[in-house]
């Protein structure tokens, strides 16, 4: 390919930031300053090292409103996910864990796996729009859950849930509140104190930091066991010399999303805005529509033309979107999200998703639609010919 | 020179600039997601991730497919012994291991004693090796799995893992191999040995932090739970984005070892009984483990009636360690040593000195002057040292109560 594609996958991954790869530079061994410690060896290497990740901490902490001593490094956002959800579970005897409906397979697959061990799960339903349902948590909250999982931003739809009141009910009856935050932070303000949670998981490589760091937030008052065992790193809470190179990038990134959320909610909103009026003209049926949205994500359908035959053409025309998660890209199933909104099969097998970000202009959404137009002038030619 | 001198090389290495090098466009012009296959960017990055598993393997002469990425040898090694005791836990529920194991093999045995299985941790030999015969009597009728090292992080010895992959395949029994501190310094043969899982490391072999593999033998096979669930990544074995660019690293740097290993490592056995001999040349100093069967890049020295603390405040000049990394925030001493045998007065005074890819001769003699001049003033101020020349036999004496 002579060109790069325009890239419309800001929620499976992001690149990363120009001054992120900077910071990172030196502990990859780049230039005058570079840099190669063990965080945990005494030496001047290593308590360099050390500094560096202590700064980052700081940064982390600070972009999420909590405070330094709560952030536990891991290596993503599903790392993060597993350690609470196992973490937590390996500190009662098996008992009631919600999860919702919509939940990222990081999150859904160590609940099934507790399931294994003895724990009693619940999933939380969602309404046509997305968001949790009333009736279905009230029933859930009256079981008494020990643990309560429930994501900030779904991945696929942006449906932001109201999560404050969800972790605000749940500690009435005495749960631990978790949020995967993976899609909110640097999207949507994310304060850990205000939203009231236990523990939040975060990812660097959705916020233009590098892919293979990512943090729980966690309160110092919940006790967790740790998911990997050894040298004793991160409080104990997760052993393994630190990727220092990768942690340093979260660290930036966390800094420079945080001090562009506010501006670039707004720029994404206005280019979602437009692109949506867009693929309405082209008979779009756009899911979540009525519910409060990531301002960067649009979920929709054309039709009944399958999701993935339209995100090859759009390949193929140049422009790099998903028919759903990445993590489930090679799975046939629609999406499950949908499903659980009450989306039929068919429609849901039409989905495609767009995220935007950093990048991303007006040119390259007006270029976009148009070339929409042609691909989905072209598949309902084809199918009329077909019938 | 460039100060402090790194001696510590077991500890970490730094990323070799070729590696940088080929890591670099993974953080720029390309970012995909691996997992994303309806676009280029994520079936470039697919294909990087191949190839560096590719060149993982034929490090270790193992086929692609018996390779899982992970965040580094300390997932590995959680990820193969529980990963292992949780799917066989039907056939038994006995582990053995050995003390001196790195913290990462230990703390995960010590948590699946907490859950039921039951442990045997055996004692080494004065050289720092295990002994097969005790080896062969822990084994029990219920041993389902056994996690021996391949090559000892503070001591740098060489345990006989074809020895041992033998006794376990006759015994139906799962053999689990820490590999963090071997690659690049001895040939890995899986196609011979007869080892069931393997970990590894890139940033012990100059590549990046943050990234590991787990090797899992497909013949015969080996099953495993796994220990990180989600969207169902390395063949569901490890869930988790995959990190391209420190896999490309570490893919690069595996390949660099299998390329200059031979000749790099005649030059750091060079530099290593350049720096044995100078040491050694100091009077009361004791070398620990065995010579013959360890790795050239290690020296793990001890220096009679010298306190630990003083010894490594007065070398400020050279970054060394006097036990493991991860160890290395207590003022225990190092247990690896007690298991040796050395009392806490000698554990406490050892320093470890590790030789590495850009160890060069001059930082060795500046090392070796160094150490004769500051042990040799460390001992002026020692009234152990003192009785030591009077002829006082240390261990005999009665020390007063006080």
């Amino acid at each position: 390919m002579s060109f790069a594609p325009v890239y419309l996958d800001w929620n499976a991954t992001t690149p990363l930031d120009e001054v992120v790869r900077e910071a990172m530079l030196p502990w990859l061994g780049v230039g005058e300053q570079a840099r190669f410690g063990n965080a945990s060896s005494r030496h001047e290497y290593g308590r360099q090292a050390r500094a560096a990740i202590d700064e980052a901490r700081v940064r982390v902490a600070s972009a999420v409103g909590a405070h330094a001593t709560e952030v536990v490094f891991t290596s993503g956002g599903s790392e993060a996910n597993n350690l609470f959800l196992k973490g937590a579970a390996g500190v009662f005897k098996p008992a009631l864990l919600a999860i919702s409906a919509i939940e990222h397979p990081c999150v859904r697959e160590p609940a099934r796996q507790l399931q294994r061990g003895g724990w009693a799960l619940r999933e939380i339903g969602v309404d046509a729009q997305g968001l949790v349902d009333e009736a279905s948590w009230q029933a859930v909250l009256a079981e008494r859950p020990r643990l309560v999982s429930v994501m900030m931003a779904n991945n696929e739809t942006g449906v932001v849930q109201d999560l404050a009141r969800i972790a605000a009910q749940a500690r009435t009856v005495g749960a631990w509140v978790h949020t995967d935050a993976v899609q909110a932070v640097g999207k949507l303000e994310v304060d850990f104190r205000t939203l009231g949670v236990h523990a939040l998981s975060l990812s660097a490589h959705k916020i233009g930091g590098p892919l293979g760091a990512g943090a729980l937030i966690v309160d110092k008052r919940v006790e967790l066991t740790p998911l990997i065992a050894g040298g004793g790193q991160e409080r104990g809470l997760r052993s393994g010399t630190e990727n220092v190179a990768a942690i340093v990038g979260f660290g930036v990134a966390c800094e420079r999303a945080r001090a562009a959320q506010a501006q670039e909610a707004q720029r994404l909103g206005a280019l979602r805005e437009e692109l949506e009026r867009g693929l309405l003209q082209c008979g779009a049926s756009i899911f979540s529509a009525q519910a409060p949205r990531l301002p960067n994500t649009v979920f929709f359908a054309i039709g009944q033309i399958d999701g993935e035959t339209l995100v090859a053409k759009l390949d193929r025309a140049g422009f790099a979107c998903a028919s759903g998660s990445a993590c489930s890209s090679a799975n046939p199933e629609p999406s499950h999200t949908l499903l659980a909104m009450g989306v039929e099969r068919g429609l849901a097998r039409a989905a495609v998703r767009i995220s935007l970000g950093r990048d991303t202009t007006a040119e390259q959404v007006r270029a976009f639609l148009a070339a929409l137009a042609g691909v989905t002038d072209n598949l309902r030619n084809l199918a009329s010919v077909a019938a | 020179m460039k100060f402090p001198i790194y001696l510590d090389y077991s500890a970490t290495t730094p990323v070799d600039p070729r590696v940088a090098e080929k890591m670099i466009p993974w953080l720029t012009e390309h970012f995909g997601n691996p997992a994303s296959r309806s676009h280029a960017y994520g079936w470039a990055a697919e294909e990087a991730v191949e190839t560096a598993r590719e060149q993982v393997a034929a490090l270790v002469n193992a086929d692609p497919k018996e390779i899982i990425w992970t965040s580094g040898a300390t997932e590995s090694n959680n990820l193969a012994i529980k990963g292992a005791a949780h799917f066989y836990k039907g056939k038994g529920k006995h582990v053995i291991t050995l003390k001196t194991e790195h913290k990462a093999v230990l703390d995960t045995v010590r948590e699946l004693e907490r859950e039921g299985f039951e442990a045997t941790y055996l004692d080494v030999q004065e050289n720092g090796l295990v002994d097969l015969e005790a080896l062969k009597a822990a084994i029990r009728p219920d041993t389902i799995l056994i996690s021996v090292m391949f090559v000892n992080n503070e001591v740098g010895v060489i345990q006989p893992i074809a020895e041992i992959g033998e006794l376990c395949r006759e015994k139906g029994i799962v053999f689990h191999v820490d590999a963090a501190q071997a690659t690049g310094k001895i040939g890995i043969d899986l196609a011979a040995l007869k080892v069931d899982l393997m970990s590894f490391s890139a940033h012990k072999t100059y590549g990046p932090k943050g990234i590991g593999a787990l090797y899992v033998r497909r013949k015969p096979r080996v099953r495993l739970e796994a220990q990180m669930h989600g969207g169902g990544h390395e063949r569901g074995l490890r869930s988790g984005t995959l990190a391209t660019h420190q896999i490309v690293g570490m893919g690069e740097a595996f390949r660099l070892a299998r390329e200059e290993m031979g000749v790099e490592n005649e030059r750091i056995r060079r530099l290593r009984d350049k720096l044995l001999a100078g040491l050694t040349d100091i009077e009361a100093t004791y070398v620990n483990g065995d010579l013959e069967q360890r790795v050239p890049h290690n020296l793990n020295i001890s220096f009679a009636y010298v306190e630990g603390e003083s010894l490594i405040m007065a070398i400020k000049e050279i970054a060394v360690s006097s036990g493991s990394a991860c160890t290395s925030a207590s003022l225990e001493p190092s247990y690896v040593l007690r298991a040796l045998g050395r009392n806490d007065e000698l554990a406490h005074s050892s320093i470890r000195f590790s030789i590495g890819r850009f160890t060069t001769e001059e930082e060795v003699d500046y090392t070796i002057d160094l150490l004769r001049r500051k042990i040799g003033k460390l001992r002026e101020l020692s009234p152990l040292w003192e009785m030591y020349k009077d002829g006082v036999d240390l261990d005999t004496v009665q020390w007063a109560a006080h």
